[in-house]
């Protein structure tokens, strides 16, 4: 972690420097506050911490100039160009800075990490959402699109990852739905079937008959619905999530096959993908995003250099600080084992070890597994083979309850829906899996409830401090707070961590650090969970990566970079990157 | 914590001062939910409704409202008419803030009172009686519950062919006969007054006591909250949900077998048709009351008073000599007032946060 904090050090007289100082003062005003001997000791830490706004942090645009490709990669006019394009929500600024230009008859790589920004320009394009600022200009003329209708109409289609089709309507159902064609109001079905026929033949099955259920169709015929339904808009511009996710492997040849025909119809697409081989065989141009901004912009995407694609996702434009590893290797005995963990279709013969006081850090990307594996461990899922033992005694598979009494503790992916009551007060979400331990014959104590709530928000500073507001009306990083101080009640002996930092800004990640560090100096032991490799490295001692249901690599977390692991998380293909 | 909040800005949107005082005031009269004041604030409403009420009796009705007895009596006979109904309502309360439903209220109670009133267990005496009639109701609401947490039945389908079920059962157990109970213990729960006030009432306001209790000051109140509020984190959190549920159920339907006591104390007797439309008022009751249909929220004593409204508009009715029919479109019409005030404050609570969210970025 030394050199990390070299780097950030070595910035000084960037405009970060003078809010640093401003945060160490105030930080030093709380001192005298007798409930917080942690206080002092913060403050000397936050010597090496970023700004608290993330508008200050910007400090990498002049020591990593947006790169430009030479326009002529392809010949096609141009159809989108955006330009300083931001959008920005509570507490995030999702898009801070997008540029991209699209042509006609290409295909177009977005490409970033999760939380880059992806999703969000999607939305933008698709009507979902209007940024803040910026300039959309869509086949010569500036674009807001009200509603996701007007961009239909307008000819942008997208497909998500998650297809949103209606399962129980027919194949023509599906594709004209919300346009249907009609007369005096009854849908002419004969005329939708032909057309849809008609589509369907263009995309190279003819075979899906129209009035099949979707319901009936495996998944790469449902995503040919989809993109029939793009076509029945005669779309000019079909924007692609992650398409290949959902296909296995043979089915890809054939999307791209489709693809290759839509644009030799002059048909653009954006297309979405974490697997670096596709892009190389589809794609024309790549443009890469990286913290909401446009890292690089149009490269050629056969001949851009994996290292330097890798380089632009990932160049440091935030630095996290990550709490000081203990000098000596503090960690006690084993206390969980897994061996041989399996569901099917999930993940496959997964074996780990985490010992008292020791972080162990899971990398991978969604859909790897990750997060199903620790429900499974958790017993929010049930294995189909393997075991969990904690402390040397089998869990019972299955069962929360059970390993919740043996001393786990789980904060899960999806906050809102899975670990808060937003309505309730803070205390009763805090005290949530313990406020049976502080009743007396069934009857809840909730004085005691709130004192150690209390507690726990002043070890967590939880902002406000309040406990007893509902949890809805706090910001992110206060709610994860809470799911993280949940486990500090009780005896947790293990936390398992999902995620613990997405939607949570840079300060509050800090502190959640610290949190998570403190609590394997008491000898808890931790096993975290992100798709973010940077905070798995940083704080993980010893990192397991994980990709498509396998663990494909286990060392500590000194052996390892970022641009490695990402290579292993990725695409198989790039081991070019391993190190010697 | 006001020092903290303005030595250290919060990284990311704060809440307003505004926002701090409201929930300060909301706690403040939050004395008997015991938490978070929201209820509170709502069943302050409630008792307003209520006293519209009284007053368009004392409008329209002058010359009975100047005789004080005549209040009085008319009081208790509001009371003793919610009081069956209110029973059930306290069991359906839970239910409801669970994230459940339980149609099957009537034909429970329905079941209960013919069980009880057989010749058969009649043999046993009043205790044999109350017995069955408590247990047939605790046993229907237990196959309620396992048909939805380990059936993994839509409560809605589960509870209504419940319904269907145990009014069958009745009527098969009845012979479809109006079964007469000779026991004059069971029959005078009815007619006994304490300190002048009947019985009825002493065993709602019991029930509705050990409800408040259950759900603001026990394990298995916050467990109910928790489940109904966010069932996956509750399991998330240990709570072993599909027990909960069981005994979310079986709880209505012990309040059921309490209400067949009373029903059939009341009536002398009990058929396979009594009860009729139970669940309707129960239900409608706890909405009116501000128990949230999809769980999570919802209190006692608004159940209570939504019972006490309905019965004051039955009363209003009866005592300005006006039709039965008449009523139900006035109870259809309240229900319908009370979800849309109730979607008015959601919708300026979402409002204020939207505002609030716009401010602060």
């Amino acid at each position: 972690m030394t050199e990390r904090t070299e780097r950030s050090e070595g910035r000084e007289g960037m405009p970060i420097r003078h809010s640093m100082t401003e945060r160490t003062e105030r930080s030093e005003g709380r001192e005298g506050m007798p409930d917080q001997p942690r206080m002092t000791e913060r403050t000397e830490r936050s010597e090496g911490m970023p700004s608290m706004q993330p508008e200050e942090v910007e400090v990498s645009t002049e020591e990593e100039p947006l790169v430009e490709a030479p326009a002529d990669a392809v010949a096609g006019e141009v159809v989108l160009r955006l330009t300083d394009v931001v959008k920005t929500f509570p507490g995030v600024r999702a898009l801070d800075g997008v540029q991209l230009e699209v042509r006609a008859g290409e295909v177009h790589c977005l490409l970033g990490q999760n939380g880059a920004g992806k999703s969000t320009l999607i939305k933008v394009l698709a009507g979902v959402h209007r940024p803040d600022s910026g300039e959309v200009v869509w086949r010569g003329e500036p674009a807001a699109f009200a509603d996701p209708q007007a961009a239909m109409r307008a000819g942008i289609a997208t497909i998500y990852q998650e297809l949103d089709l209606v399962d129980d309507l027919s194949v023509a159902e599906n594709a004209f739905l919300g346009h249907e064609p009609r007369r005096l109001g009854f849908v002419r079905r004969g005329q939708m079937a032909r057309r849809t026929r008609q589509i369907l033949a263009r995309l190279g099955h003819p075979e899906i008959p129209p009035g099949r259920l979707v319901r009936h169709l495996p998944a790469a015929g449902k995503q040919i619905v989809s993109m029939a339904r793009a076509l029945s808009h005669e779309a000019r511009l079909i924007i692609m999530d992650e398409p290949s996710a959902v296909l296995a492997h043979d089915e890809v040849g054939n999307l791209f096959r489709i693809i290759r025909e839509l644009t030799a119809q002059g048909i653009a697409v954006i297309y979405i993908s974490h697997r670096m081989e596709e892009i190389r065989e589809i794609g024309d141009r790549v443009t890469v995003l990286k913290d909401g901004r446009t890292t690089a912009a149009s490269l050629p995407a056969r001949d851009t250099p994996t290292r330097d694609l890798v380089a632009r996702m990932t160049g440091r434009t935030i630095e996290y600080v990550f709490p000081r590893r203990p000098a000596d290797d503090g960690a006690g005995a084993e206390l969980l084992r897994v061996d041989g963990l399996t569901r099917h279709g999930e993940f496959a013969d997964v074996s780990l070890g985490v010992r008292a006081g020791e972080i162990v850090g899971i990398a991978g990307l969604v859909g790897s597994g990750r997060s199903e594996l620790l429900e499974t461990i958790f017993g929010a899922r049930r294995a189909h083979a393997g075991t969990v033992r904690l402390d040397g005694k089998a869990l019972r598979p299955g069962s929360v309850g059970a390993a919740v009494r043996a001393g786990m503790g789980m904060a899960p992916e999806e906050r809102k829906s899975q670990a808060l009551l937003l309505g309730e007060p803070i205390y009763r979400n805090v005290t949530l899996a313990t406020f049976g331990r502080y009743a007396r014959l069934g009857f809840t104590d909730t004085g005691r409830e709130r004192a150690e709530a209390d507690r726990v928000a002043a070890s967590l500073e939880l902002r406000p401090r309040d406990v007893r507001r509902p949890v809805r009306t706090l910001s992110g990083g206060n709610q994860q707070k809470v799911v993280v101080g949940r486990w500090l009640l009780g005896d947790t002996r293990l936390l398992l961590l999902d995620e613990p930092t997405r939607g949570v800004d840079v300060g509050a990640r800090a502190e959640l650090y610290q949190v998570i560090r403190d609590l394997a100096a008491r000898g808890v032991g931790v096993l975290l969970v992100s798709s973010e490799v940077p905070e798995v490295l940083g704080l993980a001692d010893r990192v397991l990566v994980m990709r498509e249901g396998r663990v494909v690599r286990e060392a500590p977390a000194g052996e390892l970079d970022e641009n490695t692991v990402l290579d292993l998380v990725m695409a198989g293909s790039l081991m070019e990157g391993a190190p010697a | 914590m006001s020092d903290t909040d303005t030595a250290l800005p919060a990284q990311s949107p704060p809440v307003d001062r505004a926002e701090t005082a409201k929930a300060d005031a909301a706690a403040r009269l939050s004395w008997w939910r015991g938490d978070g004041g929201e209820g509170a604030k709502r069943n302050l409403g409630l008792l307003a409704t209520l006293v519209v009420l009284v007053v368009i009796g004392v409008l329209t009705r002058p010359d009975l409202y100047g005789d004080p007895n005549w209040v009085w009596g008319n009081t208790l006979t509001i009371l003793k008419l919610a009081s069956v109904v209110g029973v059930v309502t306290v069991g359906m309360t839970f239910v409801i803030i669970g994230g459940g439903i339980d149609l099957s209220v009537g034909a429970i109670v329905a079941l209960a009172g013919v069980w009880s009133t057989t010749l058969a267990t009649q043999s046993y005496g009043a205790g044999g009686m109350i017995f069955s009639a408590l247990t047939v109701g605790l046993a229907v609401g237990v196959v309620n519950g396992l048909l939805v947490s380990y059936g993994r039945l839509v409560p809605f389908i589960a509870t209504l062919a419940m319904l269907v079920a145990a009014r069958g059962l009745a009527a098969e157990i009845s012979d479809k006969q109006t079964q007469v109970s000779t026991s004059s213990f069971i029959n005078g729960i009815a007619t006994t007054k304490v300190l002048g006030i009947p019985l009825l009432v002493y065993i709602l306001v019991a029930v509705v006591a050990a409800g408040w209790v259950l759900l603001n000051r026990t394990t298995f109140g916050r467990r109910t909250v928790a489940v109904g509020g966010n069932p996956e984190a509750a399991r998330l959190a240990g709570i072993n949900v599909r027990r909960h549920t069981v005994l979310l159920y079986a709880l209505s339907g012990l309040c059921c077998g309490i209400a067949a006591v009373m029903l059939t104390a009341q009536a002398t007797s009990a058929q396979a048709a009594m009860a009729n439309l139970y669940e309707l008022d129960a239900i409608a009751a706890a909405i009116i009351g501000g128990t949230l249909l999809s769980g999570g929220r919802g209190t006692i004593v608004g159940s209570l008073l939504g019972v006490i409204i309905f019965s004051t508009i039955t009363n209003l009715f009866a005592i300005n000599n006006l039709s039965a029919e008449a009523q139900n479109m006035v109870k259809g019409g309240i229900i319908v007032a009370a979800v849309l005030v109730q979607q008015v404050q959601f919708r300026s609570l979402t409002q204020f946060l939207a505002r609030n969210r716009a401010t602060t970025t």
